[in-house]
């Protein structure tokens, strides 16, 4: 029997089967699709007891915004979260198995995951890939050598820093960081100002927008607080909603009743002995 | 010229009140000419779920038979329906393994979980996760459609008032959008029952 006529699930890995037709189509003229993009604003920084990362949460593909509340913070493991930018498909995917990959890790360590291992299976990842895994990451947690924060580039290289920031708004976020600053943060100082990181990203970045989304890591606990912030109301809503005038005009309806579950309910007589 | 824009497409798929919608046109063209005025865009996977695929008309037909063939795998084996949640997640995963060569089809998932809760999301063609609590779009006459839906959803919607907006929303975008339209098909589907109806559209 050939390999092609049966198509077993696979065993994982990329496959790359379609390259030679998508190829042949990219030189007949038809342009390849353009893929989701998380613009983003995405930012982390360590204060006194532990790191506080944030992001906004605007999807894009190409100019138009595809999710007004996507979300950027990744879990990693109970103590590890990771903000993500860059092709979503590719940070979504990268941050899940190295997810899988540091639970069966505890469960033969039996121990709490650190920081550096999830680092490391990450940068190894994108670095094999040589960057055409477009994953920019912001890695963050808390395990038992203290607090740690550090950055993830597309083709693998690592930054370990007291305060980041990552994606098409990290500009205006880090001017907000550099200004403002210092070590030893409260907790209610760190998240004011990662929110404002963040606002400064949504506001003047065109990539960026919609809410910030933060997550508090300390030693033992973790608190994420989705859409902590909502500068971005919907200001023009109708209670009325839209009044069709002209109803749509139907050609042709097939109904198909679904089975409903009856429950059976009857009261039987005793078995006669 | 797009890869996309080859075929034309327009799909959507809208939450109500223990009820969801799926609509899509029905043009089938190769680049201006149109070839088919009755393509099967939205494909039922089991009762309570189905999935609409926009773009490349040949990937579209391709991947509706791979994830019939991973869906049967699964009945057999667990003796019951996905979940769509779980569906979303095998077509997330069949779409990036083919990260470098994908395939170029963008799928609209739509279904009813457990407690009849409506689940919808879409993907981009390298199985990037979007779910939404509203609607979510897909196709060459996407950017209409956003702004179409976005005037015209309200949440909570019972099936009638939904079958409603979902296909003023997609006829009025396919009528600004030249490579797709030739009319409508629309599933509502409760609990109970699924509606499948065929609008009459512009056939230009």
């Amino acid at each position: 029997m050939s390999q092609s006529a049966v198509d077993v699930p696979p065993k994982g890995g990329f496959s790359f089967d379609l390259c030679k037709r998508n190829d042949m189509l990219t030189q007949k003229g038809l342009k390849a699709p353009s893929f989701l993009k998380t613009g983003t604003t995405i930012v982390g920084l360590i204060f006194k007891d532990g790191v506080i990362l944030g992001a906004d949460t605007r999807a894009t593909e190409g100019p138009i915004v595809a999710d007004k509340n996507c979300e950027k913070i990744h879990y990693m493991a109970p103590n590890i979260y990771c903000c993500g930018a860059g092709t979503a498909a590719d940070t979504e995917a990268v941050t899940d198995m190295v997810s899988s990959q540091l639970r069966l890790h505890r469960y033969q360590t039996s121990r709490d995951s650190r920081v550096i291992t999830a680092l490391t299976l990450l940068k190894k990842h994108l670095f094999s890939y040589q960057g055409h895994v477009s994953a920019a990451l912001v890695l963050g947690g808390v395990d038992i050598t203290g607090p740690h924060l550090h950055t993830i580039y597309p083709h693998g290289s690592t930054d370990t820093l007291p305060f980041a920031t990552m994606g098409s708004g990290s500009l205006a976020a880090m001017s907000v960081f550099e200004a403002k600053y210092k070590e030893g943060l409260t907790r209610d100082e760190g998240i004011k100002l990662v929110a404002e990181a963040i606002c400064s990203g949504i506001f003047n970045d065109l990539g960026s927008g919609s809410n910030v989304d933060i997550c508090v890591i300390t030693k033992g606990n973790k608190e994420y607080l989705r859409n902590y912030m909502e500068p971005n109301p919907r200001t023009y809503v109708s209670s009325k909603g839209y009044s069709f005038t002209k109803k749509t005009e139907v050609l042709l309806t097939k109904i198909t009743p679904l089975l409903e579950r009856v429950e059976i309910t009857e009261v039987g007589e005793a078995m006669e002995e | 010229m797009q890869i996309f824009e080859y075929n034309g497409s327009a799909v959507v798929a809208m939450v109500g009140k223990n009820c969801f919608a799926i609509a899509s046109d029905r043009r089938l063209g190769v680049q201006l000419q149109t070839i088919a005025t009755d393509f099967q865009r939205i494909s039922k996977i089991h009762d309570h779920l189905f999935i609409g695929l926009s773009g490349l008309a040949t990937d579209v037909q391709t991947l509706y038979q791979r994830l019939v063939f991973r869906h049967k795998l699964y009945q057999l084996r667990e003796e019951r329906d996905m979940k769509p949640e779980t569906f979303a997640s095998l077509v997330s995963a069949i779409l990036y393994e083919k990260r470098f060569g994908p395939y170029l089809c963008q799928p609209v998932i739509a279904g009813l979980g457990d407690d009849n809760k409506p689940f919808i999301c879409t993907m981009d063609s390298i199985g990037a996760k979007e779910l939404a609590k509203d609607f979510v779009v897909s196709g060459t006459a996407s950017e209409s459609l956003y702004g179409a839906c976005e005037a015209m959803f309200k949440p909570d919607m019972e099936a009638e008032e939904l079958f409603e907006t979902i296909s003023q929303a997609l006829l009025s975008s396919v009528d600004r959008d030249c490579l797709s339209g030739w009319g409508g098909h629309v599933y509502v589907v409760t609990p109970d029952e699924i509606k499948e109806k065929i609008l009459k559209g512009r056939m230009d």
